[in-house]
């Protein structure tokens, strides 16, 4: 009966997982939703200068603050800039900022909390005081003083908010080492000789790289507000980009008037947000229904 | 006291079945597919009856005795059939009547007593809540009631324990009060599912007696779902074998046990190593092939795949069940299940044939032969201890423990959970750290404590194959992965790995396809081979088998015994075997350690630990054992809790519970380790000659 080990075959159900998490994400309104608004905001960061229907650095002083038109769908600002071709153009800086911000903090967290995890012990201790002392201060004032000592550039401000951002992430990836480091392969891999690094970065991180990536979709949201609330005080993106937190900025002392020099702006910030969001929920749900 | 539960109920009611399924399909719905789990159950259990469901994991047990309740999982449907409990269709009952139904009629026992019970409430709060419900009781009354149930439950101060939260209390305790609470309305049906699991086998042995003396006492009519074939053959007045979401065979418990008549029962009663039987004396049975997806096979006998006497008739049309007087089997050849052809494994395995060498039946065949071919032992432990220490108390793990393991050996250790059986496998693996004055030699040369300060030579001597597969394999790797990296331990690369590689698979019986697969497409026992491949990939010497097979089902669990015989004649490599299944350790050891709160309380040749004299507490083990088929006065049963490592007893840490204890000696003075013949030792102040005559 040779047949009888050979016939050894895994349930059709589990092979299929992919597929059906596939068919899940299809079926998923929210994931759609918020993968339709990234999109639309990132082809307007990649090509906004071809989609903008006027140039949104002209100034025309004989047309300022006008009201939304068939000419300006969403009026004009102080100086005559069409308020429509800068929020498309708006996309651009933020869109790269924030990304590469929780990039930069998710990859040095889940290190840290690797790290952390594994070895345990007073490293944990001490590593884990300090990011409960982070925590404890209201992030903007951390990453204000921060910029204000090394000074403010799209490069600044990607390395503030990683760092910000890397002891949140490392507490996440930390517990989830801490379960892990508990399983039985860890124990198999140190009776074969692995030593730290090895178990660390070729056993562990593959089986908490869903909980990072999971962390940084939820990160994305918060760091996309955090640029945006940064320009609006002027320590983000600078001018003459035509990012939505320095347009609110300059605008905010007109809203009682000019009603659409702010709100385009501001509902664009919130409308990426909650695009950034929805796909968080909807990757939830799809990976752990 | 009511006496109200022990007095029969009304003779005009005894024509109506406690439970009745008929016809009974039950669907989950797994996204837009539609999943058969049972399908076309009927069964009976008539008042007062005690009827047993065994079956492996994925047959339907569980769902069956859910939709008994009604209680199916969201995505559960009834999609045909009726169920009467206690007489009422419980389909056409509206959502008040069937609350009343369940907390009147119907009560359930889980498996796991700790996540029954609410971890934030007392016992008396959870109780009392159950005689508020059904009878109206309030406060001090329905509290009083409480308690006197924990005293039919024979827990010893019942008001203590009201005030107790669940985590005080041990698994045994906690599965007392669950049943206790389950009997407090006196239903007319108790359905238990897989009550004595999770429990150890002393403790085991007395939450069934309870549960014997119970449904003598209150006569209610029980149905017991169990994989434990014994522990249902002593339970039950009829069983019913569940395979693949059908009742394949049904009828007395005496009947279905002694003369089975579907191959499926006699394949599973051929995959326990019986009581007493040795690996000298032969192989285990092992059912070839896999558990179905449950309603994938329609137009055929379920079974047909897996069945050695299966023909062309069985591979086109369904058996109906056929009625053969006062029993039903789902089988075409009733006559014949019992000439199922005996399994002989694959290819593989020819190359090594058994052990030609293993003579039949000589008395003592291994722990004579090593110990003339290897002067030394291969591995040894001195004064082994290991303390932790717990808001800052100490907690004795493991005292002074001391043993050889020889050449080609297999050591069973066997204890309770708490004994220390798997804190002195990592003790010996170095992945723990032992106390100060603890040595361990490998080969004669000294082994350092810890895994990171042994050497490769060292680290590839030592290996093990752990409990559970699905956390010994990682996830994230696939198969080739898994066996590959501990390959490079040997220093093999590229083709040279490759070769090793598929040979180590073939060993343990794994196809190439499997190589490529990631360890959750393949089913536990296809883990367990992995993890065996991989414990063997370095060429070991020594191989801790940490309860191989507890996770995994008895006609896989027989394979993998196999497996590990035949791998132990073909490399000559020296298991120690841990596990809580006696029969299972009697079969595979040469020689055997029974541990008690971290100390060793007897070792020695498998046959002579088996047949005494026994240290007092082996021989509650050896009685605990459901197959051992002791008659109920032979039986000796421990009273009393484990005591708590943090607060070890004096002297002899087992005087609390031993039914043997002499005096003031046992709680002033540790026993040593008294010779009891050949190699075996008893801790014990008893001397042996007393211990070998009865009580």
């Amino acid at each position: 009966m040779t047949a009888a080990a050979a016939r050894g075959g895994a349930p059709p159900a589990v092979q299929s997982l992919a597929r059906e998490r596939l068919h899940a994400a299809l079926r998923s309104a929210t994931l759609l939703i918020g993968l339709a608004i990234l999109a639309f905001w990132s082809l307007c960061a990649l090509f906004g200068a071809r989609l903008a229907p006027q140039d949104p650095y002209a100034d025309n002083l004989l047309a300022t603050l006008a009201a939304p038109s068939a000419a300006h769908w969403f009026g004009t600002d102080q100086l005559g800039r069409d308020i429509f071709s800068r929020v498309i153009m708006g996309a651009r800086d933020i869109l790269i900022v924030a990304p590469l911000a929780t990039l930069l903090g998710t990859v040095a967290g889940t290190a840290l909390g690797l790290c952390v995890g594994y070895f345990k012990g007073a490293l944990d201790d001490v590593v884990s005081r300090i990011i409960e002392a982070l925590q404890a201060l209201p992030l903007v004032i951390v990453a204000l003083l921060a910029l204000a000592a090394v000074g403010t550039s799209n490069a600044t401000v990607v390395l503030v908010i990683g760092f910000v951002f890397t002891p949140l992430i490392a507490r996440t990836i930390r517990a989830a080492v801490l379960v892990e480091s508990d399983m039985d392969y860890v124990a198999a891999a140190r009776l074969r000789g692995d030593g730290p690094l090895a178990i660390m970065f070729i056993e562990i991180l593959p089986n908490v790289l869903p909980i990072a990536a999971v962390e940084m979709t939820v990160r994305l949201g918060y760091a996309i507000f955090f640029v945006a609330s940064l320009s609006f005080i002027g320590f983000g993106i600078q001018p003459p980009s035509a990012d939505w937190g320095i347009a609110i900025a300059e605008n905010y002392s007109l809203i009682g008037s000019y009603w659409w020099t702010v709100l385009f702006d501001a509902a664009a910030t919130a409308s990426l947000v909650i695009g950034v969001n929805l796909v968080t929920d909807g990757l939830q749900s799809v990976f752990d229904p | 006291m009511n006496s109200g539960g022990a007095v029969p109920r009304h003779a005009e009611a005894q024509d109506t079945a406690a439970l009745c399924i008929e016809h009974l399909d039950v669907l989950y719905r797994v996204g837009r597919r539609e999943r058969r789990v049972l399908t076309d159950l009927n069964l009976t259990i008539r008042r007062g009856e005690s009827y047993g469901l065994v079956g492996e994991s994925g047959c339907g047990k569980s769902t069956a005795a859910f939709a008994a309740i009604r209680y199916l999982a969201r995505n559960g449907v009834v999609s045909a059939g009726r169920i009467l409990v206690d007489g009422r269709d419980l389909m056409a009952l509206s959502p008040p009547e069937l609350r009343r139904l369940r907390s009147e009629s119907v009560s359930m026992v889980y498996q796991d007593p700790g996540r029954a019970l609410n971890p934030t409430l007392r016992i008396g709060r959870q109780m009392a809540e159950v005689f508020e419900v059904a009878e109206g009781l309030r406060g001090g009354a329905a509290l009083e009631r409480a308690a006197e149930m924990l005293a039919r439950v024979q827990i010893p101060s019942p008001q203590r324990i009201l005030r107790n939260y669940p985590h005080e209390l041990s698994g045994g305790m906690q599965q007392r009060v669950v049943i206790a609470m389950a009997l407090s309305t006196n239903p007319a049906l108790l359905i238990l599912d897989e009550p004595t699991t999770g429990l150890d086998a002393t403790v085991e042995a007395e939450v069934l007696d309870l549960i014997s003396r119970l449904h003598a006492e209150f006569s209610n009519s029980i149905l017991f779902i169990s994989h434990s074939l014994p522990v249902v053959a002593r339970m039950c007045d009829r069983v019913g074998v569940l395979y693949a979401g059908e009742l394949v065979e049904e009828g007395p418990a005496a009947s279905v046990f002694g003369d089975p008549r579907h191959p499926y029962t006699v394949g599973l009663m051929r995959c326990v190593p019986a009581y007493g039987r040795r690996k000298n004396q032969g192989r285990l049975e092992s059912i070839p092939g896999f558990l179905p997806t449950p309603g994938s096979i329609t137009g055929r006998c379920v079974f047909v795949d897996r069945c050695g006497n299966a023909t062309e008739r069985c591979r086109g049309e369904a058996p109906p069940l056929i009625d053969l007087g006062g029993r039903v089997t789902r089988c075409f050849y009733p006559e014949r299940a019992q000439e199922l052809p005996l399994q002989r494994e694959s290819a593989a395995a020819a190359l090594s044939e058994p052990p030609a060498a293993a003579p039949p039946s000589s008395p003592q065949p291994s722990s004579s032969t090593h110990l003339s071919s290897s002067p030394q032992p291969l591995l040894r432990a001195r004064n082994l201890c290991k303390t932790y220490h717990v808001a800052g108390k100490a907690l004795q793990a493991v005292h002074a423990v001391t043993l050889e393991l020889w050449p080609g050996e297999t050591l069973g250790l066997v204890g309770e959970s708490g004994s220390g059986k798997s804190s002195l496998a990592k003790l010996l693996l170095g992945l723990s750290t032992p106390d100060a004055g603890s040595q361990l030699e490998l080969a004669g040369e000294p082994l350092p404590p810890r895994a990171g300060e042994r050497t490769r030579a060292q680290l590839k001597a030592l290996q093990i194959v752990f409990q559970n597969p699905g956390s010994a394999l990682n996830r994230s790797q696939t198969v080739r992965r898994l066996i590959g990296r501990s390959l490079r331990l040997v220093g093999l690369v590229g083709r040279a790995r490759e070769v090793r590689l598929r040979e180590l698979a073939a060993s343990v019986r794994l196809t190439l396809r499997h190589l490529d697969e990631k360890p959750r497409q393949l089913s536990g026992g296809l883990q367990q081979r992995v993890a065996i491949a991989r414990a063997f990939a370095g060429g070991p010497r020594v191989v801790v088998c940490d309860e191989p097979t507890s996770a995994l089902d008895v006609s896989v669990q027989s394979a993998i015994l196999n497996l590990l015989v035949d791998l132990q004649a073909e490399l000559e490599v020296s298991y120690i075997f841990i596990s809580h299944d006696l029969n299972v350790v009697h079969y595979l050891s040469d020689r055997i350690a029974v541990l008690y709160l971290g100390r060793l309380v007897e070792i020695g040749p498998s046959e002579a630990v088996f047949s005494g004299p026994h240290h007092p507490y082996t021989a509650a083990l050896l009685s605990a054992n459901p197959a051992a088929g002791a008659g109920a006065a032979g039986r000796i049963r421990l009273t009393g809790e484990l005591p708590s490592a943090l607060k070890l007893p004096t002297g002899c840490v087992f005087h609390t519970r031993c039914p043997r204890k002499l005096g003031s000696i046992c709680e002033l003075e540790e026993p040593p380790l008294h010779a009891a013949g050949d190699g075996h030792g008893i801790r014990c102040h008893i001397p042996a000659a007393e211990l070998a005559a009865p009580v």
